[in-house]
């Protein structure tokens, strides 16, 4: 019978399958960090239990973490009772950490991939939404609550519904200045943030195939954003050239066995799919959100969508969020001073997205109202970005570069966006309050956000990369 | 439903079976996480508290005031169930969520949409999320808007709610396996951990 490739995956990991209950899936790979694991481990004292399979579980520090002085104690009391209690609970119960310090250490969901823990055809779970990362290696990666991260420790399974698949597909060729963070905010605005809800995506087409692996874990990332459970893309020799040789990833006979497997992991042509939609590239402008949640987005030099165009129930919500940002209706962004530029996430702070913001930035320098950080996703990315002299041009733009973690993206730790503040973000999440209280948060990519530091307003990154051609 | 299935360790999940409450309406969509419990309250390393920082920067001034027109700190509004608009939970998987709203005395979740991990999160606590019609969850709000006690009542067994005033009922789905585990107060843990046997053959034939 005809398989999607999640059906392909799925189906190989499942324990058991019994009608009127949910599927007993097994999880290759369980991915940990501070803030959503202490209560599982907790758990797992309560009932006497040890994990079950330890050397299939890795954890970092990545949440609450600083992101200036990083081997200096945590200042916040909180955050570092929570840092430690990591620590503790992984020498407690035998789990390998990443912690700070650690030249590994980083994003969970950037040193998965860069470590060569993520792998094509394996289960992956973490207690955090934005695993689907890691499906751009054709993966099923999905985000669990604490109960499950309890559940994974304890039997190194899930139960599990299967879900329902969607494909996405992007054909054609992007745009000058439009890359992975445009299309997804794209697919997101057509389909608003509740699009994807019940639904696997994989995401398809010649748009996707031509991309990155770092680029299509932008992608994957943000299948979250439409409610998604996770997003893949089948794997294929940009994925096993990115995977070879990495600290982890199989190697010698192992690599040829492995890869003869990853091989068979494509959707079947004639695969039924639950849903389908076809999108074409050449239509995707930069993107920039206007609004409190990822959907509200649009092409940059478009218009906030009118009050009175919304269905009539969600006038009341959508004006909501006009107010919070401070935005009119019906009006254009271009051109509207911000404060802040944070370039990082696990969306966006691999060390493609720096190379694209130096290459950009390079030779200028940021406006006076605008205050820049960039935080890479890991040591490995901080470290490859000094090799590369990235961090000169960084200083010498003005752009702050800091030390790996979640940061702003969600202002767990220090890093947050005074009330009021306008911050240009390549993160995942515009949500009131997100980045700080009362914090205005305007999601889009590298380079709009580069382009933002340097004019210090929200400006269409491709006026001034036809200015440099000129 | 789960006849036969030998429980190892029952641990003291809530059960739910009936309820007939007043409701907390809350009319507004996409109601994402971040919102029910802001990432700054995720650094308690128990499930305990986050009740009292449910909807914090709705609820309260930066300088802790209640916000007088927020839902929950208008007397006229209580109750068990909390009743919000489509898409309620999306955004980050932090249970917290789940455990704030129960914290804060919820027992059931109202709401035309739900978010998939928030949904998962709210069932694996014994929090029972209740997905209606549109028309319905509209009048649900038309009923609290004529008289804010208006009560509904819940019937996980027969999954059921009704507007005890007008009498209006809706049937909700659940799936069958996580309504036995609210009825009888068991969790998803004592379930995989009766099947150690099958997952460790399993191991064997990867």
């Amino acid at each position: 019978m005809s398989k999607t490739l999640v059906e392909k995956i799925w189906d190989a990991h499942v324990v058991k399958s019994e009608e009127g209950f949910p599927d007993i899936l097994y999880i290759d790979t369980h991915l940990i960090h501070e803030v959503t694991s202490p209560q599982a481990f907790d758990g797992l004292r309560k009932r006497g239990l040890p994990v079950f399979r330890p050397k299939q579980t890795v954890a970092t520090a990545d949440h609450n973490v600083p992101t200036l002085n990083q081997l200096l104690p945590i200042k916040e009391e909180l955050s570092r009772y929570q840092v430690d209690m990591l620590t503790k609970n992984c020498a407690e119960f035998g789990v390998e950490l990443y912690g700070l310090g650690h030249p590994f250490q980083g994003i969970v969901h950037v040193i998965g991939p860069e470590l060569g823990i993520t792998l094509p055809g394996k289960t992956m779970v973490c207690g955090d939404s934005h695993t689907s990362t890691h499906g751009a290696f054709g993966a099923i990666a999905f985000g669990i609550g604490t109960s499950q991260v309890e559940q994974v420790f304890a039997t190194q399974c899930l139960l599990q519904s299967k879900p329902k698949t969607m494909k996405i597909e992007v054909n054609g060729e992007l745009g000058k200045g439009v890359g992975a963070k445009d299309i997804i905010l794209y697919i997101i605005a057509k389909i608003s943030a509740a699009g994807g809800t019940g639904y696997f995506i994989e995401y398809a087409g010649s748009a996707i195939e031509a991309l990155s692996m770092e680029a299509r874990m932008t992608i994957c990332n943000m299948s979250i954003e439409m409610g998604a459970r996770g997003g893949l893309i089948a794997p294929d020799q940009t994925t096993f050239d990115y995977i070879k040789g990495r600290e982890f990833a199989p190697a010698g006979e192992e690599w040829d066995k492995a890869l003869a497997y990853w091989k068979t992991l494509y959707s079947d042509a004639d695969a039924k799919f639950d849903s389908v939609l076809t999108f074409d590239a050449a239509d995707i402008a930069p993107m920039i959100t206007y609004g409190t949640n990822p959907g509200m987005g649009m092409g940059i030099q478009e218009h906030i969508p009118a009050t009175g165009a919304q269905p009539e129930k969600e006038k009341l919500s959508y004006q909501k969020a006009l107010d919070y940002m401070g935005f009119d209706d019906d009006s254009s962004l271009i051109g509207k001073p911000v404060d802040y530029v944070f370039i990082g996430s696990c969306t966006n702070s691999r060390i493609e997205d720096l190379r694209e913001v130096a290459d950009f930035v390079k030779d200028k320098r940021k406006a006076d109202n605008v205050t820049v950080w960039i935080v890479p996703g890991s040591k490995q990315v901080e470290q490859q970005a000094k090799n590369e002299g990235l961090d000169k041009i960084f200083e010498a733009a003005g752009f702050q570069l800091r030390e790996p973690g979640c940061s702003a993206c969600l202002g767990m730790n220090e890093d947050k966006i005074p009330a009021g503040k306008y911050c240009v973000s390549t993160s995942n999440r515009n949500f009131e309050g997100r980045q700080g209280q009362n914090a205005r948060t305007l999601l889009a990519s590298p380079l709009t956000a580069a382009a933002a530091a340097v004019t210090g307003k929200i400006t269409d990154v491709r006026d001034l990369l036809d200015k440099v051609e000129g | 439903m789960l006849l036969g299935t030998p429980y190892l360790i029952l641990i003291d999940m809530k059960k739910f079976t009936k309820l007939t409450s007043a409701v907390v309406p809350l009319n507004i969509e996409n109601i994402d996480t971040d919102q029910i419990i802001p990432a700054r309250f995720l650094k308690a390393t128990t499930r305990e508290g986050f009740g009292e920082n449910l909807f914090r920067d709705w609820r309260y001034e930066n300088d802790n005031q209640p916000k007088a027109d927020f839902v929950m700190n208008n007397p006229t509004y209580s109750g068990q169930v909390l009743v919000a608009g489509k898409n309620f939970g999306c955004g980050s998987s932090r249970e917290h969520a789940a455990w704030a709203i129960q914290d804060a005395g919820f027992d059931a979740v109202i709401s035309s949409f739900f978010a998939d991990i928030f949904k998962g999160n709210a069932l694996n606590n014994g929090l029972l999320p209740i997905q209606v019609s549109d028309e319905f969850l509209a009048q649900i709000f038309k009923a609290v808007d004529n008289n804010p006690k208006s009560a509904l009542e819940v019937d996980l067994e027969n999954q059921t709610v009704t507007i005890v005033e007008t009498g209006a009922q809706e049937s909700f789905e659940i799936n069958p396996y996580k309504k036995s585990c609210l009825i009888n107060g068991y969790d998803d843990i004592d379930f995989i951990l009766a099947q150690k046997e099958l997952i460790a053959e399993f191991e064997q034939t990867k």
